[in-house]
């Protein structure tokens, strides 16, 4: 099956300093994938890039596919139909992602004018419906305001239904959650994926946050400096983290049942973009390091059915994750 | 909303109260008019009738009650000079001033702000360092040297227009290309970095993000938002509408407002300065309670801010 999007080899660079260093992602139609990385790991300069949403000093190189049809460096034009129409974003501080001097109706009728060719009361009509759809109480009323007439959690269900008005196939939602409150944290990632379901819509949902992307996403990709380096199903990577980077991960989580045990921290600090090191970007931090990684820089290879992992230690990375479960 | 105006209101007559004071006090203690106006061999009974006549021998509590109690009823005062009502000397001097600064005014706008747009669109290019290089010679560089050059070029050099006066509207050429030169560059430079930081906020990659056309982008989010600090700078220019070509109109010897200011400073006569400085600031105070008016439209924010004080 052909997948929704393909990004292969993306590669950014802002003032000759590489800060995405080849990037493959493959989404199939539906699909809800986690990306989970430090700040900075290039979690967001990746779909940032794919839509040319980049300032123009990024050099952006590699290839987008939507549908098969190549949208990197595609005209302006073409571009703007894509954005919103085919791919929606969300962003994570919602009180400044939206026009500050314009009404909530505006800005949803714009939406609604480009990609659904509506008009009139219909216009009005449609922006009505998609405030109900993310809970926004009288939405009628409520159309007229400005944002900051509303609360940050409502500021982001707005987002969502602007992002929602063009019908989009994907919704990249980037840290949509990371400022708000805990509480509404719940019920803004229960509104996405109640929505992804009724809609049918694959989601990339971008976040630092482990637990948010386990309980959202079908399959998870974890970045580190500008790298995807290790895919696999949720599950399966909570359960059975492979790469030494994403075993780092999961180790800092509090587990929720079994007995307790003693928080891991990873040591160390990300490598300045500016001088990355020859090889495997963490080495440098790995407790399981040799020699080969210093060479060159792994490539993802696959390990298993929905599986890859970019790491040269990957089997004895592996064995040093049974023995301490074995212990 | 209606406080909000209140509070604004009360404080602009406060401030047109207070620079009366100031201007009344100063002008008082920095010389006798008497001296001024009839000069230093005049015959000491001659000087004290003078006095006598302007009340002038009155404490100056007096004098400041009366001022206040004559504008109360309309009246500002007679020139010391020729004995007319200051008023009328001013107001015939006012359609020479607007001649020169409306049109200024209009220069300004038209260029200053289409430049800052244009290079803030095109930040680092060709064009936006030379907009910028301009800019900042253009209000680093006194209105008076600018004058000077434009006349030792224009007039004395290429003899294409005349040095001063006030005969024909080509007269009017160099004043108002001094005056529109330095404003232009100010509003640049202050449009720039307005539509600068607007470029950069989120809600600019959100509406990018939702497949509105760049043009769009700048016209209906981008724009309203750099108004907003732009307004200020423009009030502050509707402000210098009267009294803004002070140092302009005394190089080119035009007859406006600002060459009556300086002549009526010199000489001390009083209520044709007071007249002047009342006039000014009211329109300067004017001007910022329309540029609060402004906000308030262009801001929702400050809106419902001001609902809610």
């Amino acid at each position: 099956m052909q997948p929704l999007v393909s990004i292969a080899d993306l590669r950014v660079a802002f003032n000759g300093v590489p800060v995405l260093r080849g990037v493959d992602i493959a989404l199939q139609k539906g699909e809800a994938l986690g990306l989970v990385g430090e700040s900075g790991s290039g979690k967001s300069v990746t779909w940032l890039a794919a839509l040319g949403l980049l300032p123009r000093q990024a050099k952006v190189a590699g290839s987008v596919l939507l549908d098969g049809r190549q949208i990197l460096g595609a005209p302006a034009a073409e571009l703007d139909q894509v954005r919103g129409g085919r791919i929606a974003m969300i962003f994570q501080d919602p009180a400044s992602a939206l026009n500050p001097v314009l009404t909530i109706r505006r800005q949803l009728s714009e939406a609604l004018a480009l990609h659904r060719d509506l008009s009139g009361e219909t216009v009005k009509a449609e922006a009505r419906r998609l405030l109900d759809l993310v809970g926004i109480p009288d939405a009628a009323r409520r159309l007229s305001a400005y944002p900051h007439e509303f609360s940050g959690g409502q500021v982001q269900r707005i987002m969502i239904a602007m992002a929602l008005a063009g019908n989009p196939d994907l919704l990249i939602a980037d840290e949509p959650t990371t400022a708000l409150d805990a509480t509404i944290q719940a019920q803004i990632l229960e509104l996405l994926s109640s929505i992804r379901r009724e809609m049918g819509m694959a989601m990339v949902l971008i976040s630092h946050d482990l637990g948010v992307v386990a309980e959202n996403c079908d399959r998870v990709a974890v970045m580190y400096a500008g790298r995807i380096v290790e895919q696999a199903p949720s599950h399966q990577l909570f359960a059975d983290p492979v790469h030494p980077y994403a075993q780092g991960l999961i180790g800092a989580l509090p587990p929720l049942d079994g007995p307790r045990r003693r928080l891991t921290a990873i040591p160390g600090t990300v490598p300045d973009p500016a001088h990355m090191p020859a090889g495997c970007a963490f080495a440098p931090r790995c407790a399981l390091a040799e020699e080969p990684c210093g060479l060159a820089a792994p490539t993802l290879v696959p390990i298993a059915n929905e599986r890859s992992v970019a790491c040269v230690r990957a089997e004895a990375s592996r064995r040093a994750l049974l023995r301490i479960a074995a212990e | 909303m209606g406080r909000y105006f209140a509070i604004r209101i009360g404080r602009a007559a406060l401030t047109i109260v207070l620079v009366v004071t100031f201007a009344f006090v100063v002008l008082r203690l920095s010389g006798d008019p008497a001296l001024m106006i009839l000069g230093p061999e005049a015959p000491p009974e001659v000087l004290a009738a003078f006095r006598k006549a302007w009340g002038l021998d009155d404490p100056i509590w007096a004098q400041y009650f009366d001022y206040f109690g004559a504008i109360a009823k309309g009246e500002l005062g007679r020139s010391m000079r020729d004995g007319r009502p200051a008023i009328e000397l001013v107001l015939e001097r006012i359609p020479a001033t607007l001649a020169l600064t409306l049109p200024a005014f209009f220069f300004k706008v038209a260029l200053g702000i289409p430049a800052g747009i244009y290079a803030a669109l095109h930040r680092g290019s060709g064009i936006d360092r030379a907009v910028m290089m301009t800019a900042v010679a253009g209000f680093t560089v006194p209105s008076f040297v600018l004058a000077l050059v434009l006349v030792l070029v224009f007039a004395v050099q290429l003899g294409w227009l005349p040095s001063g006066g006030q005969d024909s509207w080509r007269h009017a050429i160099l004043p108002i290309a001094t005056l529109s030169l330095g404003g232009a560059a100010v509003l640049a430079r202050f449009t720039r970095s307005a539509m600068l930081e607007v470029l950069g906020q989120p809600y600019i990659r959100t509406a990018s993000a939702k497949g509105v056309p760049w043009r769009k982008v700048v016209t209906s989010h981008a724009l309203p938002n750099a108004a907003i600090p732009t307004v200020t700078i423009l009030g502050f220019m509707v402000g210098t509408l009267i009294a803004g070509a002070v140092v302009v109109e005394s190089v080119f010897a035009w007859p406006g407002v600002g060459r009556l200011l300086v002549v009526a400073v010199a000489n001390r006569d009083l209520a044709v300065v007071q007249c002047i400085l009342l006039l000014v600031a009211i329109t300067m105070v004017t001007s910022n309670l329309i540029v609060d008016f402004l906000y308030g439209f262009l801001d929702p924010r400050l809106r419902s801010k001001g609902a809610h004080a």
